[in-house]
């Protein structure tokens, strides 16, 4: 598998991990899928170029093409307003996916961060640990009133309507969903923090930063590539949630979690309905959860070097 | 280990008080009232006065500084007296409800049955099937039962309940007819016929909550296994000649406990806040029902003692897992 | 063989007519399911409709209404009219005769004193009455003897069914609810949850915001209702959950306010567990002009106040076009279907009060583009029309709730055929409705150019609605944002009408006027445009009998007469 032969050029330690990655059935499987995803939620529009948000105006034209099956003119059937699911799926899919990563990506990395730093420094792990405690204590849906009337009107003039929905959302669930990933990665800090590679690399004096960034660090990826691929699912789910205390994107702009919701009242007449947005949110965290999977294999010289 | 247990019980009593202080503000802050539950025909001169009589327009600190001393003095004498039959707190105001007017623990205690039921059984259904599932995974990765398990659990984690619980309800009650779709509070268990209706009419809110508590859990459980699995020590026990049962079961499962441990943890909690989705689909009516009725009417004197003592859980919780972990892995020093 | 037919014949009416001879009792439990769960069986202390409707199982008034608006009489001999003399000529007392040998649920007598308390329980200063509105311009109540109450208004009072009649005003017994006036009534939880009324039940076990178990009441007038020995009254769900629980499982007899959408209805209904009834009342879904400009670039304190009118809704023209591009029928098809309609009026019934104008139900697409055109505005390069370099953007606001989405969505087609660009908002239903000064998003700050609700009024008589647009009726930052008059109308001659109308007696003329107030509104300033005339949806299952849906009062207001159809 590995080429010996071109032993004269160094080898990057990236396109190891890349040449370890393809190995992986599962990661390369997993990797097709999610690229396919991208693809159809932002390629796709430019193909199928039908307006997401349209309802016919005509009245008659309107009750003909609503509640529609999968069809030539319609793949994916259409809604009870008549409007196209395959464009509402595509319109969709770029903000649920766009919420699920950026979303993810602010709790982990807020998480890791506390994390660390509580399970390393043991000054810091009182009050960080108490100020995990008082998030996880805090109701969530008073919080999120709170910062959409604090935050919402001035984002939103600051950066546009649609950007500054965004940066308020993935903002909001980020920040309410980082203690579960802090509470693991300080309990893993604080038992790798013992291990003896641990302590000879402190007794050669190396500073802490250099400590954490390539002995600890490495060592927790595998919850942290749980946590994410986790976080992805509740994100987007999430987002829908908010969206029902008016801190989401307005009422007619479609994302995968809204479209389940609303899906879910017209389960027993068109369970295709509820089928898309489902398939469409379980592909994605599957499918990033085998690409985190292989990561996690590859990053780790141990299975590398094998 | 007993100092820090001490000392960290001690620090819990103001980071609780700070903790109490802060959620108070906030719901206290949130915009909505408790006169969005009041129809629009009452006029605005009758809902001032409602407002008043329940005492929300008092000054913030009064109404904060009250609520303390319900919680912290009337509210146990309230106890003691139940316990012991004695009239300590005769003629002192509990906390009450906005909505029904009613003490907020009295409502807690009547709720508590159904959420520990339901909501507390599914979290230990779903640990039972996790940790199995997790280290199984983890010792035969890749396999056919890994590869299933991976998807089962992703599909589990991504599909929301309130999905689920509608499937399930369709299907089972529905068109089986075997699981009833509404949860019946007032059951009592007397006899195996009456438990028996019990168990049908757990079934389906439990497997839902099971499904997604398991999902979970059996990921971290899997990862962890796997980390260490690939460690230098398990080959060492190996060539040592130990049974692999106990280098898997012994070493390893000991090892990966940690992250477990703390997600198990952050979980209990979380059972006492009920499951606001799950409930609401089959009609529960626990504490989840509770908290989020409470909290779309503004009853800020039931959604800050609800909180509240989810928050007294979550510390709590908090410390047994650190202490736990000095269990598992003894290098690990607190002091 | 004459005989045996005749014989037959009898034995068919038996069949057919359960009711009328069975005894209290006979028919076992029967199960009721409200979506929203109720917290306290005492109708003063919470206005939810869930707990006023449930709480009448057991408290009564003195009078009620029937399904068509009509007072009839529960605890009393008859109603009061000017005619049997129970009203004064000049209108400013009325006095009601309770019925000889009424019994309290424990055996107590009913008294004429029980009334007085009530009314003192309710207008009790510290009390923070919910219905203090059904006892407002009351000089005194006073019992003239054991069973007789007279109440004495401080002016002519014209419709004088208010104070103890309708489910909200309910008769309380004074012995248990002594130590429960003024501050004292939250703490009275036992009387509050287990009160001791007249009604066909009575509580026996209740627990808060999750089921009520009620048993026969021993000591119900009529000896032979009501016909259930047992009632269960579970909350909690959705609509489309309770409305599954009689439909499809059938674990449920009874499930109140099942609004769900058209399609689901029909699919539900085919499987022959259950029917759903439906009944109009006055509940108007409506979109609201806002006539103050609500721009952000204002400072906070004049947005949305009389200081800015609004840059382009204060055109008739445009509000007139607004509403001509909606079509209200499909709205109704979308969103309600049998339990809806279309309507021009803001007061649909009773038909007393209701305008007969429908010029607003034809969708009128080119009217409302010529309209525009007219007032100025041209279509701009993007489809979108302006005037003066200022596009037509409207932001348009509503609570959160799966038919006002779709409602949103189609009106904003409509409009963007127009060529007016529509930003869409929706807003948690607890801030939206709450009225908290400090939140930009209450339905009464209006900081949105057209919002959507519904509402409705109490009882049968307009006035107070129709009050409810006076000029100084405006939420303002002054008055803390309290006031119903959303849309900041202000016209001096509808006020001058609304205080005709205070004084006004004869009913025919009464009428008259509301239809001109409500026109006012309407179709003549398109500042309200009314959408659809929503109709209350319930499910029972086919082997209850007896139900009648009520709109006018408590859906449960005839419980006594339900029956097991076995």
């Amino acid at each position: 598998m590995t080429d010996i032969s071109h032993i004269e050029k160094p080898r990057s330690q990236w396109a190891d991990v890349w040449s370890q990655f393809k190995t992986h059935k599962g990661a390369v499987a997993g990797l097709t899928v999610f690229v396919t995803l991208i693809l159809f939620v932002t390629i796709g529009p430019f193909i199928w170029t039908v307006d997401p948000t349209y309802i016919n105006p005509n009245a008659a034209e309107m009750i003909r093409t609503r509640n529609k099956p999968p069809s030539w003119q319609f793949p994916l059937g259409t809604d009870q307003l008549g409007r196209d699911m395959l464009a509402r799926m595509m319109k969709g899919g770029q903000v649920s996916i766009a919420v699920g990563l950026v979303a993810m990506a602010i709790s982990i990395l807020l998480g890791t961060l506390v994390g660390v730093m509580a399970g390393y420094f043991k000054r810091l792990d009182g009050p960080l640990m108490r100020l995990t405690d008082l998030f996880l204590a805090l109701p969530l849906l008073p919080l999120l009133l709170v910062m959409v009337m604090l935050f919402r009107d001035p984002l939103a003039r600051a950066m546009g309507p649609e950007a500054g929905t965004f940066l308020l959302i993935v903002f909001a669930i980020g920040v309410t969903s980082w203690m579960q990933a802090a509470r693991i990665v300080r309990g893993d800090v604080l038992a790798l923090k013992e291990r003896e590679f641990v302590l000879a690399a402190r007794s050669i004096g190396t500073p802490s930063r250099r400590m954490i960034l390539r002995h600890i660090l490495p060592n927790v990826v595998s919850p942290i590539m749980v946590s994410a691929t986790l976080g992805i699912a509740s994100a987007i789910i999430t987002e829908s949630a908010l969206s029902f205390l008016g801190l989401g994107f307005p009422p007619d702009f479609p994302t995968w979690g809204r479209l389940l919701f609303d899906g879910v009242d017209y389960i027993q007449q068109y369970p295709e309905r509820v089928m898309w947005p489902g398939i469409a949110i379980s592909l994605t965290v599957l499918s990033v959860n085998y690409i985190g999977d292989g990561l996690r294999d590859a990053l780790d010289p141990r299975i590398r070097g094998r | 280990m007993l100092t820090f247990t001490i000392r960290r019980l001690l620090m819990a009593i103001p980071t609780l008080l700070f903790i109490s202080l802060v959620i108070f503000l906030l719901v206290d802050f949130a915009p909505g009232s408790p006169m969005s539950q009041i129809p629009l025909t009452v006029p605005p001169e009758v809902r001032l006065k409602i407002i008043e009589a329940m005492g929300a327009n008092d000054p913030l600190f009064v109404r904060y500084l009250l609520w303390l001393k319900q919680f912290f003095w009337v509210e146990p004498l309230v106890l003691f007296d139940t316990l012991f039959g004695t009239s300590h707190a005769h003629g002192m105001q509990r906390i009450v409800s906005w909505q029904s007017r009613s003490p907020v623990m009295d409502i807690i205690w009547q709720r508590l049955p159904q959420t520990l039921s339901v909501v507390g059984s599914a979290y230990v259904i779903g640990v039972l099937i996790a940790l199995p599932i997790g280290i199984y995974s983890a010792y035969r990765q890749y396999s056919w039962f890994d590869q299933l398990g991976t998807f089962i659990a992703m599909i589990g984690f991504s599909v929301p309940t309130f999905f689920t619980g509608v499937v399930l309800i369709l299907v089972f009650s529905v068109n089986l007819g075997w699981f009833p779709s509404i949860y019946d509070t007032s059951l009592r268990v007397t006899d195996w016929e009456s438990f028996l209706k019990q168990v049908k009419q757990m079934a389906m809110p439990v497997a839902v909550l099971a499904l997604y508590n398991a999902a979970q859990i059996s990921r971290y459980m899997r990862s962890s296994m796997l980390d260490n699995l690939a460690q230098d020590y398990v080959r060492t026990a190996r060539a040592k000649g130990m049974a692999e049962r106990v280098v898997v079961l012994k070493h390893v499962l000991r090892n990966s406990l940690i992250p477990v441990v703390t997600v198990i943890a952050l979980g209990i909690p979380t059972i006492f806040g009920g499951a606001i989705i799950t409930e609401q689909v089959f009609k529960v009516n626990g504490l989840g029902a509770l908290l989020i009725n409470a909290i779309h009417g503004s009853d800020l004197p039931m959604v800050q003692t609800l909180t509240f003592i989810f928050a007294v859980l979550i510390v709590m919780f908090n410390l047994i897992a650190d202490v736990l972990y000095g269990m598992l892995d003894p290098r690990i020093r607190y002091d | 063989m004459k005989l045996k037919t005749a014989l037959l014949g009898a034995a068919a009416t038996l069949a057919f007519a359960p009711a009328a001879f069975a005894e209290r009792g006979a028919d076992g439990n029967v199960k009721v399911l409200y979506s929203q769960a109720v917290s306290i069986m005492n109708a003063y202390l919470s206005s939810g409709t869930k707990d006023v409707e449930v709480g009448s199982l057991v408290l009564e008034p003195l009078a009620g209404f029937d399904n068509e608006g009509n007072v009839i009489p529960r605890l009393v001999t008859e109603i009061p009219s000017v005619e049997n003399g129970g009203i004064s000529e000049d209108l400013t007392t009325i006095t009601w005769k309770l019925t000889p040998g009424l019994l309290w649920s424990d055996g107590t007598p009913v008294t004429a004193a029980d009334a007085v308390f009530s009314y003192e329980y309710c207008t009790h200063p510290e009390g923070g009455c919910a219905q203090a509105a059904r006892y407002e311009g009351i000089e005194k109540v006073e019992a003239v003897d054991e069973l007789t109450v007279k109440i004495t208004w401080t002016a002519p009072k014209p419709n004088p069914f208010t104070a103890f009649v309708g489910a909200t005003s309910p008769i309380l017994q004074a012995a248990q609810f002594a130590n429960c006036l003024g501050t004292a009534a939250p703490t009275c939880t036992e009387q509050n949850f287990k009160p001791v009324g007249t009604g066909p039940f009575m509580v026996t076990d209740f627990k808060v915001n999750d089921v009520v178990e009620l048993a026969a009441n021993p000591n119900y007038r009529d000896a032979a209702k009501p016909a259930f020995a047992t009632m269960t009254v579970k909350g909690g769900g959705d609509a489309a959950g309770a409305a599954r629980a009689v439909m499809e499982t059938g674990e449920f007899d009874y499930a109140w306010n099942t609004q769900i959408n058209p399609e689901l209805q029909s699919q539900m209904e085919a499987g022959g567990k259950g029917v759903f009834v439906s009944a109009f009342g006055t509940l108007v879904e409506r979109i609201e002009m806002n006539l103050t400009n609500p721009s952000p670039d204002l400072p906070e304190g004049e947005r949305s106040t009389a200081k800015h009118p609004h840059p382009f809704l204060s055109d008739i023209r445009v509000r007139q076009a607004l509403s001509k591009a909606i079509d209200r029928n499909l709205l109704v098809e979308v969103g309600y279907g049998n339990a809806g309609r279309a309507t021009c009026n803001l007061v649909p019934a009773p038909a007393l009060y209701a305008s007969p104008n429908t010029d607003c139900i034809e969708q009128d697409m080119e009217g409302a583009k010529a309209l525009l055109d007219e007032a100025g505005w041209t279509v701009g390069a993007n489809g979108i029309r302006e005037k003066d370099g200022k596009p037509l953007k409207i932001l348009y606001q509503t609570s959160v709730n799966a038919v006002r989405q779709d409602f949103q969505a189609l009106v904003k087609g409509w409009w963007n055929e127009l060529g007016v660009d529509v930003e869409l908002k929706s807003i948690d239903g607890g801030v939206y409705f709450g009225g908290d000064p400090g939140s930009p998003d209450t339905f009464q700050k209006f900081y949105a150019d057209v919002e959507m609700y519904a509402n409705n009024f109490d009882g049968t008589d307009p006035e107070p609605y129709l009050a409810q647009y006076l000029c100084d009726k405006a939420p303002k930052p002054e008055n803390g944002w309290q006031g119903e008059n959303v849309n900041r109308f202000c016209d001096p001659a509808y006020d001058a009408m609304v205080a005709e109308l205070a004084t006004t007696r004869d009913m025919d003329k009464r009428g008259e006027i509301a239809i001109r107030l409500n026109e006012m509104l309407t179709k003549d300033s398109y500042v309200i445009v009314p959408l659809v005339d929503r109709g209350r949806l319930s499910a029972h299952s086919n082997t209850l009998g007896g139900v009648v849906l009520n709109t006018w009062d408590s859906e449960l207001w005839n419980a006594s007469d339900w029956f097991r159809i076995k």
